[in-house]
């Protein structure tokens, strides 16, 4: 399992699922409909480092941050 | 790096970093204040901040300031900070200007589009994310 985290504005609680990679994260959050407005403009960090590849590996007890959009200062 | 809840007291942390960096030998120091301003109706912003991955953002930019010979130092609240006090300070410290004048530059601007920092209005009390002012981070979409 792995625990996926909602930062921010997103207002969801966290959740944990099985996945492999972050291609399988992608597929499971895509059904969940509250999700459909934030996917395509945040941001992913995977044990609290920033991912830029689908095919990243995840490991048993992995937590992957959802980082929606940023407004510092 | 610092985190504040609520406003920060800028002349304290101006100073001290004065202070820790005054035998340095640095011949610049600039620094950058963002104060929150009354508009729309406003009556604070408010600030969550994801400290993991701000540290670490901070930390790289730490190595590039070292890799030109200058020092970088900032401090961010979180939490509501009402209008006309500050929730953003920065500088730069390096032998010479030139080199401070770029990077503080570049770093507050980076602050801004990568910093994991989500910033609301508060209105009449509430809480409303700052979305149209809002920027995706590098790499956003990935799992879209």
């Amino acid at each position: 399992m792995v625990k996926v985290e909602f930062l921010g504005p997103i207002g969801k609680a966290p959740i944990e699922i099985e996945a492999l990679t972050l291609a399988d994260v992608a597929a499971k959050l895509k059904e969940d409909t509250s999700l459909t407005a934030w996917l395509d403009k945040c941001a992913v960090a995977l044990n609290d480092t920033m991912v830029n590849e689908l095919s990243v590996a995840l490991k048993d007890g992995d937590k992957i941050s959802i980082l929606p959009p940023v407004c510092g200062g | 790096m610092e985190l504040y809840q609520g406003s920060l007291d800028v002349k304290a942390i101006f100073g001290r970093w004065l202070d820790e960096e005054a035998t340095s030998n640095y011949g610049a120091y600039i620094p950058f204040v963002g104060t929150i301003r009354a508009e729309d109706g406003i009556e604070a912003l408010s600030f969550d901040i994801y400290e993991p991955v701000l540290q670490k953002w901070f930390e790289e930019w730490q190595e590039k300031a070292a890799a030109v010979g200058a020092v970088v130092k900032m401090a961010h609240s979180i939490g509501d900070v009402p209008v006309h006090t500050s929730s953003y300070v920065s500088a730069v410290f390096s032998p010479k200007r030139r080199v401070a004048l770029e990077l503080i530059d570049l770093f507050v601007e980076d602050f801004k589009a990568n910093a994991p920092i989500w910033k609301y209005d508060v209105k009449q009390g509430k809480r409303i994310y700052a979305a149209d002012r809002s920027t995706p981070m590098s790499g956003a979409g990935l799992l879209s």
